[in-house]
């Protein structure tokens, strides 16, 4: 199947998932063609790596406006990388640009929309059949996608990506015919935290609930997720309260991650919790009630006042 | 100002999946409306009052969603419509609510950011798509001004404040406004309230849903003392293999 990745960027370098996705393109492909779209500014020799995972040529759309990541027009950009590459099968990482941008891109091209992928087609017997997340991770499906042409938006950890060293890539520029409304929405401001690790991009996360009392405790938190190179998470009512930003906040009204380790401290597991975050690899719980739903739903457990045990482990984790 | 607030009818979030006969056993579960499909109702019946804004409820679906579209009428919906059809795929619903959006010139088309059963998250960006319209999406404030509104997104690390003229798709989310539990006298009007059943139009369907499972349980929670943390360390990195 001639397949097209989307890569996104950020400040300059290539998204992690993104490279995620570019491996994933080229195991679907099957030895068939990849191609890739850009639509972020990009160096030549940072696009470059994609070559590492399978990827051939690579379709640059440069327009200043396109710097702000607005969703029409990317749209509109990728529809136009499927018309002259070929494709059949459209992947992306999932992002929120991408959730956003899936849909849309299935109208424009006709192709059936599969969302929250978490694992490489299988392609047998002519069909093509994906597993998808639902329920916000209580359940899975097995969807086939019918028809000659297929957009899927790939789950954090659906395929470990292994770099080869044959890496040329045909650069190429791509000119895009937007559409008149493409551009309608204006960008006023944008307030982002700088710096910090991205919470759905993150592949170590450190998060805590209402057990902390208040957000003047969280410097523990924040010194046990630097020292592991982690995010920082947060329960529904805790974002609720302000005490921490409402894009940490995970469950199932809130974003879904899957890490490959997730801490939890001071949270209960409530169901809607559980929800967003149970699909992580391994689940470490610190609570002080032993009765605590959510060691049901962990790997590893300590019973103890958070107080005690996160200055514990940070500092074991120090000294390992 | 027309508003159209689209409304899924999905399992309560204490809900326990289970699947029998390679479809969702509702044995015992209670439907809602979606989590996210609260916030947008609760927003549109907000500007109901400070814009004098009309809001109708959808809802693609059999018979049985009525209790919930009727719950949507007494939070506040003037009238609603049921498109008579099982919910295929996002596809599907997003034809039926692009067919009647085409003809009644909506102002505005809330809908959540996604259904909490399926989680596709697409109807809105197909809705917007197939009628040539921008999507918001997650959108966390949305205030209407003359025909501009300004809303904030949710972006990674992050939120942006964008403006866009009406008519407009958006998918909402939280703190947008607070979900609202119906009274007594809504739930008495709710009943008098007109509920319009149509019929579906039939695209081409390109998903067909194989079979369904569960995740694997955790296996049992291994326990450490806190002045044993070196001994989870040593587990992280030896056995679960995560740092
Ligand atoms: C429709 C719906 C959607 C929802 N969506 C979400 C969602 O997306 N995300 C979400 O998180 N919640 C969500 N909720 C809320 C959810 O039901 C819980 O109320 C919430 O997750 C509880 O947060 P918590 O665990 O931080 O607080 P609590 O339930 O209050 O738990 C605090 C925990 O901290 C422990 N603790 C207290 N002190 C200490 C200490 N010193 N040391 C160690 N442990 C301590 C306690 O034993 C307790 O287990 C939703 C609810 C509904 C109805
Ligand atoms: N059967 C349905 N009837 C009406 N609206 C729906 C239906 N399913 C989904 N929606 C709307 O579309 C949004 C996104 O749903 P989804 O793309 O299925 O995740 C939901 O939050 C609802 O507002």
């Amino acid at each position: 199947m001639s397949v097209l990745v989307y890569i996104e960027a950020d400040n300059g370098t290539i998204k992690g998932s993104s490279i995620e996705a570019a491996f994933y393109a080229s195991q679907a492909a099957k030895g068939q063609a990849v191609t890739a779209v850009v639509t972020d500014k990009l160096e030549d020799s940072a696009i470059g790596e994609l070559g590492k995972y399978g990827v051939q040529k690579v379709l640059k759309v440069s327009d200043e406006r396109l710097a702000e990541k607005p969703v029409a027009p990317i749209a509109t950009a990728i529809a136009a990388g499927v018309a002259e590459s070929g494709a059949n099968l459209v992947i992306m990482a999932r992002s929120s640009l991408t959730d956003a941008v899936a849909p849309r891109l299935g109208i424009k091209i006709k192709a059936a929309v599969a969302s929250n992928v978490v694992a490489l087609p299988s392609q047998e017997g002519g069909e093509f059949v994906v597993k998808r997340s639902i329920f916000t991770g209580k359940a899975f499906v097995d969807v086939a996608l019918k028809g000659d042409k297929k957009v899927i938006t790939i789950k954090k950890n659906s395929v470990s990506p292994q770099a080869t060293d044959s890496a040329s890539v045909d650069i190429a520029s791509l000119d895009v015919n937007f559409g008149d409304k493409d551009f309608s929405i204006t960008l006023k401001d944008v307030k982002k935290q700088e710096g910090d690790i991205l919470l759905p991009e993150a592949d170590l996360v450190v998060s805590a609930g209402r057990g902390l009392k208040g957000p003047e405790n969280w410097s523990m938190i924040e010194d046990l997720a630097k020292t592991l190179g982690a995010a920082t998470a947060c329960s529904k009512p805790v974002s609720d309260m302000d005490w921490r930003p409402h894009h940490e906040h995970v469950g199932q009204t809130g974003i879904k991650v899957s890490p490959s380790l997730y801490i939890a401290v001071g949270i209960s597991g409530a169901i809607q919790h559980l929800a967003g975050v149970s699909s992580s690899k391994t689940i470490v719980v610190i609570n002080k009630d032993e009765e605590a739903p959510f060691f049901k739903n962990a790997d590893y457990g300590i019973v103890g006042d958070a107080f005690d045990v996160v200055p514990k482990l940070t500092e074991a984790l120090k000294n390992a | 100002m027309k508003i159209l607030v689209c409304i899924s009818h999905v399992p309560d979030t204490t809900s326990k999946i289970k699947f029998s006969d390679n479809a969702l056993d509702t044995n015992g579960m209670s439907f809602v409306i979606g989590p996210y499909d609260d916030y947008a109702l609760a927003r549109a019946v907000e500007l109901k009052e400070s814009h004098k804004a009309t809001v109708t409820a959808i809802n693609v679906g059999k018979s049985d969603t009525e209790p919930t579209i009727r719950k949507a009428l007494a939070i506040g919906a003037d009238d609603a419509i049921r498109v008579d059809a099982e919910p295929i795929d996002a596809f599907f619903v997003a034809t039926q609510i692009a067919e009647i959006a085409k003809s009644e010139n909506y102002d505005l088309i809330l809908m959540g950011r996604e259904a909490s059963d399926y989680n596709g998250g697409q109807v809105h960006g197909m809705v917007a798509e197939m009628l040539d319209m921008q999507a918001i999406v997650p959108c966390m404030t949305l205030d209407i001004d003359g025909n501009t509104a300004t809303m904030t997104r949710e972006i990674e690390g992050g939120k942006e404040i964008i403006t866009c003229d009406l008519p407009f798709v958006a998918g909402c989310q939280e703190p947008i406004a607070e979900w609202k539990i119906p009274n007594m006298r809504g739930i008495m009007m709710a009943r008098k309230k007109p509920l319009k059943v149509v019929e579906a139009v039939q695209p081409e369907v390109l998903i067909e849903t194989k079979s369904y499972e569960l995740p694997p349980a955790r296996s049992n929670c291994k326990m450490f003392t806190s002045d044993d943390m070196a001994s989870l360390v040593r587990a992280l990195k030896e056995e679960a293999k995560v740092i």
